[in-house]
């Protein structure tokens, strides 16, 4: 089970207080009028499968009832940071030392 | 009922209702068709309802705590998972623009009323008094029942006196304040209170249980 840290509730908690919420940090297109159909698709339905340090947004459902993003391994499920929403993500290369 | 108006414009209007019923016994609490209910034991668990009056206050801190401060001798808890508690009167922190205010259910739609007369702008203030209800459960062996329910650390060290978590307990959730060492309160849905009780009834049932209800009026 993964415990993830809310940096709303300030607490680390179980996996079942949670939700997870997709990948993090998608920039809406600011005018999807003057978008293309593939550009559109790929904000809408196209997400990075990786290897590695992934940042996604979690909500917490039985608690605070906030969304934010962490950083997480999706090798080895290691919940290497969290953030609020908003805030600056962490750099990748830092974490992983 | 009175339809209130706020600021002069229509787009603010909206209904103001008592939701208690005037009528006594038309109002019950959500365990009202239990009786009291033992299983002997040497150190029962306590299980108790209480009827009070539940506000959910929604906004920015510093509208609410002036309006909250004017009316009630509570601080606003700002701090994450704390409460503030006076008399019959607790505050518990649920998010930073969500507070839970219970006090003594004749009282709830009065303070209702002030609070929003005395908020202004991107705010709520709900009563969910009809919707939710709260259990206090004491005992030494509280805590044994609640290290069966849920998996949050309710350990004293990380669950200090005053604290409120917001948690699943069995497969509902819970917003949890110790009151004392052996003493937590527990709010929960009204929807999932006969189900919690059963669970709670079952767990206790090595040590011993005792169900009180202080007033069949909620």
């Amino acid at each position: 089970m993964l415990r993830i840290y809310c940096p709303i509730c300030e607490e680390a908690r179980d996996e079942p207080e949670y939700h997870y919420a997709g990948q993090a940090h998608i920039v809406r297109p600011s005018d999807p009028d003057q978008c293309s159909d593939q550009e559109w698709g790929e904000y809408l339905y196209f997400r990075s499968n990786l290897r590695g340090l992934h940042r996604e947004m979690w909500y917490h459902a039985a608690g605070c009832r906030k969304f934010f993003n962490v950083l997480r391994d999706t090798q080895s499920h290691e919940v290497k940071a969290s953030y609020r929403l908003g805030a600056t993500p962490p750099d990748q290369e830092e974490v992983r030392l | 009922m009175d339809n209130s108006q706020k600021g002069g414009s229509g787009i603010e209007r909206f209904a103001q209702m008592n939701q208690r019923s005037p009528v006594k016994g038309l109002s019950r609490s959500p365990l009202a068709v239990l009786d009291k209910i033992t299983i002997s034991g040497e150190n029962p668990v306590i299980l108790e309802e209480h009827s009070l009056g539940q506000l959910v206050l929604r906004g920015q801190p510093t509208v609410l705590e002036a309006a909250l401060a004017s009316l009630r001798d509570l601080t606003l808890p700002v701090k994450a998972l704390t409460s503030c508690e006076q008399d019959y009167d607790c505050i518990r922190w649920l998010s930073p623009d969500e507070w839970l205010l219970t006090l003594p259910v004749e009282e709830v739609f009065d303070v209702e009323k002030a609070l929003r007369d005395q908020t202004s702008g991107h705010c709520a203030i709900v009563n969910v008094s009809g919707g939710q209800t709260v259990l206090s459960m004491q005992g030494v062996h509280a805590i044994d029942v609640l290290k069966k329910s849920t998996s949050y650390d309710t350990d004293l060290r990380n669950f200090e006196v005053g604290k409120v978590v917001t948690t699943t307990f069995a497969q509902a959730q819970v917003c949890l304040r110790r009151v004392n060492v052996a003493h937590f309160e527990l709010i929960i849905r009204r929807s999932f209170a006969n189900y919690l009780f059963a669970w709670i009834q079952d767990a206790s049932a090595e040590y011993g249980f005792v169900f009180n209800r202080s007033d069949s009026q909620a």
